[in-house]
């Protein structure tokens, strides 16, 4: 990891009107995010529903209008981007979704999705440098290159992420979104995907924002973690320091959700510890204090602001 | 309480027809749970809906097998036979609860509909016994809570209601179907804990379907691993964990993401399940299998016991050198 960050985003802000019983009401759904991502670097983004995850990387890439804040990619502006600036952005930077099923064009070819971007960026030269580039990437995601010829609904939705992720790297992006990109995969498949991400992110040195629900797959294949609640980060740090020793009362509460594969260890019947609030009432003060065992008179009033730790990690908490 | 013997479903007809679950065998206890874990397509949920005698109609059907219910062989009964003869006490839950309930009527209506059905109960007491199913499943409020339509909930509540709802009947056998995976972990491990303690104080017998081995391992006290449509491997929840025998369950087990896996390669199941109808003769697993043989490819397969109360269908199960 380089010094400069790859990309930079500063105090990240993206809402949304939504219509409640005739009136107009505002969604934060990113209430200031700060994070930067090195080169080759995995940063992990974990948090439930509608914490604002998804908005994160869809706002860095300009599928959602950000409304303030600042994204840097390799020094250029992204929010402000126009023509050949947002030309290089949009191939410097990809995406991979969740849903295989939903994400490729069901009428056209794996071959020609895999080639979109280049097609639409006039990278190849020749129609057989086309074949031969789309074949290499198929490779390189241990899909047979005959593939190409193929439609999704011949594929298994295993393979057709492997297309997803084939048409985020041809032509080789800095950087890669990826949005939940194994939860919709049967365990045995969702190991070969990560398996799969790993070796792409040494070989073409890539970065990645790999944003997910499921902490597991998080530590799996992160170096740093932020951990997202109501639109803000409460925890940031190395993938280490944070799972082995998680530090924010939200952050133990996932961990301790999570399940584990011990038979030893008995679910406890009769724990209550809530949901997350209504997103059009955040309340006021720290947004997890109606949820927190430590909440204190001070969490309602006061809203933690991230600081620094003496380990190097970034909570946003007063109590610890 | 639900005992549930060689059970077969197929799907289609004549040189189109592919069986989906081949042989299915197990039974659960007064407040036991059994774990029953798989991936996408190896016939877990068709077991479920064959149990609950919810097949479609042009659909798959039950080829074969038996189906009691506390004894009674229900296999050929209708749901409303089964509520006629007495034997209406199984109920089932589904992944999506917004997909379960109806989207127009308040929530306290759909659970004195089931209430009316069970109990034949009316008036006071109907709405009466509604209230006390939602405080049963720890519905805050639930007196209130029973004028609310299913989107005025979260989805851990709606939940809570489709439990609610499948309690109308007094189960004494309750089929989830990865009541979990549409939820985020803190809820799962609310409606988990809440499965547990039902299952307990109600003493009912609970047949917990799921992908995620992790989901099941805190939850349950046996697990039936399956496969292409067989199970493969069946033991304590214990045992399973600390002593898996079936190269399969092995495999699932290593390939489980962990929070403490920071950056190392995973194992994996090389490959993917065989679709039905395109199972390979002798061992389904036998392509994916790390310690396949010749005779696995070839052989039909029996259950192995490898040890008290735990068996495994395959040729060379792994027994770390204890004598099979």
């Amino acid at each position: 990891m380089s010094d400069t960050p790859i990309l930079d985003v500063r105090d990240l802000r993206t809402g949304f009107d939504v219509k409640r019983r005739g009136r107009k009401m505002r969604v934060q759904a990113v209430d200031g995010v700060t994070l930067s991502l090195g080169e080759s670097e995995v940063l992990g983004i974990v948090g439930e529903s509608g914490c604002g995850k998804t908005t994160v990387g869809r706002s860095i890439v300009r599928l959602t209008r950000a409304d303030s804040g600042d994204v840097t990619f390799q020094g250029t502006d992204v929010l402000a981007a126009r023509g050949e600036a947002l030309r290089k952005m949009r191939i410097g930077i990809r995406m991979v979704f969740q849903d295989p099923y939903a994400s490729l064009n069901p009428r056209r070819s794996i071959g020609d999705s895999v080639a979109e971007t280049g097609d639409i960026n006039g990278t190849f030269r020749s129609r057989a440098e086309r074949a031969e580039k789309i074949a290499e990437t198929l490779t390189s995601v241990g899909l047979n290159p005959s593939f190409a010829e193929r439609y999704p609904h011949e594929l298994s939705g295993g393979q057709r992420q492997r297309v997803g992720i084939a048409r985020a790297i041809l032509p080789v992006p800095s950087v890669i979104i990826a949005d939940e990109p194994v939860s919709a995969l049967d365990v045995s498949v969702q190991a070969q995907v990560l398996n799969l991400l790993m070796d792409l992110r040494e070989k073409l040195r890539l970065a990645m924002l790999f944003i997910s629900h499921d902490l597991g797959v998080i530590g799996q294949i992160s170096d740093r973690v932020a951990v997202m609640y109501m639109g803000r980060i409460v925890e940031f740090a190395e993938a280490r320091t944070i799972l082995d020793r998680p530090m924010h009362p939200y952050t133990i509460a996932l961990m301790a959700a999570m399940p584990k594969p011990d038979p030893s260890q008995r679910i406890a019947g009769g724990i209550e510890i809530g949901e997350p609030p209504s997103q059009f009432a955040r309340p006021t003060g720290c947004a997890y204090s109606l949820r927190c065992p430590l909440a204190t008179d001070r969490c309602r009033v006061e809203d933690p602001k991230l600081r620094d730790m003496p380990d190097g990690r970034r909570v946003a908490c007063h109590n610890v | 309480m639900l005992s549930v013997d060689n059970l077969a479903v197929s799907i289609g007809t004549g040189a189109h027809m592919a069986d989906i679950v081949r042989g299915v065998s197990f039974e659960i206890g007064r407040g036991e749970a059994l774990g029953l874990v798989g991936e996408s397509g190896c016939g877990k949920s068709m077991t479920s809906l064959a149990i609950m005698g919810l097949m479609p109609e042009n659909g798959p059907r039950v080829r074969g097998g038996t189906i009691r219910l506390d004894g009674t062989d229900v296999t050929a009964m209708a749901p409303w036979q089964r509520v006629e003869a007495g034997h209406g006490h199984i109920a089932m839950i589904f992944q999506e609860p917004m997909t379960s309930l109806n989207p127009v009527v308040r929530i306290g209506e759909q659970i004195e509909e089931a209430v009316r059905v069970h109990d034949g109960l009316s008036g006071q007491a109907l709405h009466d016994r509604a209230r006390e199913l939602l405080e049963l499943v720890r519905i805050p409020d639930a007196a209130l809570q029973l004028t609310a339509y299913p989107h005025q909930l979260s989805g851990g509540m709606r939940q809570r209601v489709m439990i609610a709802i499948a309690l109308a009947c007094r189960p004494q056998v309750l089929i989830a179907d990865e009541p979990t995976t549409a939820l985020d972990v803190t809820v799962q491990y609310q409606i988990l804990s809440l499965l547990r303690e039902l299952c307990d104080k109600l003493d009912m017998a609970m047949l917990f379907i799921t992908h995620d081995l992790g989901v099941v391992a805190q939850l349950v006290d046996r697990v039936a691993v399956m496969y292409a449509g067989r199970i493969v491997e069946t033991s304590s929840v214990k045992t399973l964990f600390d002593a898996p025998a079936h190269p399969y369950t092995r495999g699932l087990m290593a390939c489980m993401p962990a929070a403490g896996g920071h950056g190392q390669r995973m194992k994996t199941i090389p490959g993917q399940a065989p679709q039905p109808g395109e199972i390979p003769v002798g061992c389904a697993f036998a392509p994916r299998c790390p310690q396949v043989q010749d005779i696995c490819r070839v052989d039909p397969l029996d259950r192995v016991a490898v040890a008290a109360g735990h068996d495994a269908l395959c040729k060379f199960p792994v027994t770390d050198g204890r004598p099979v």
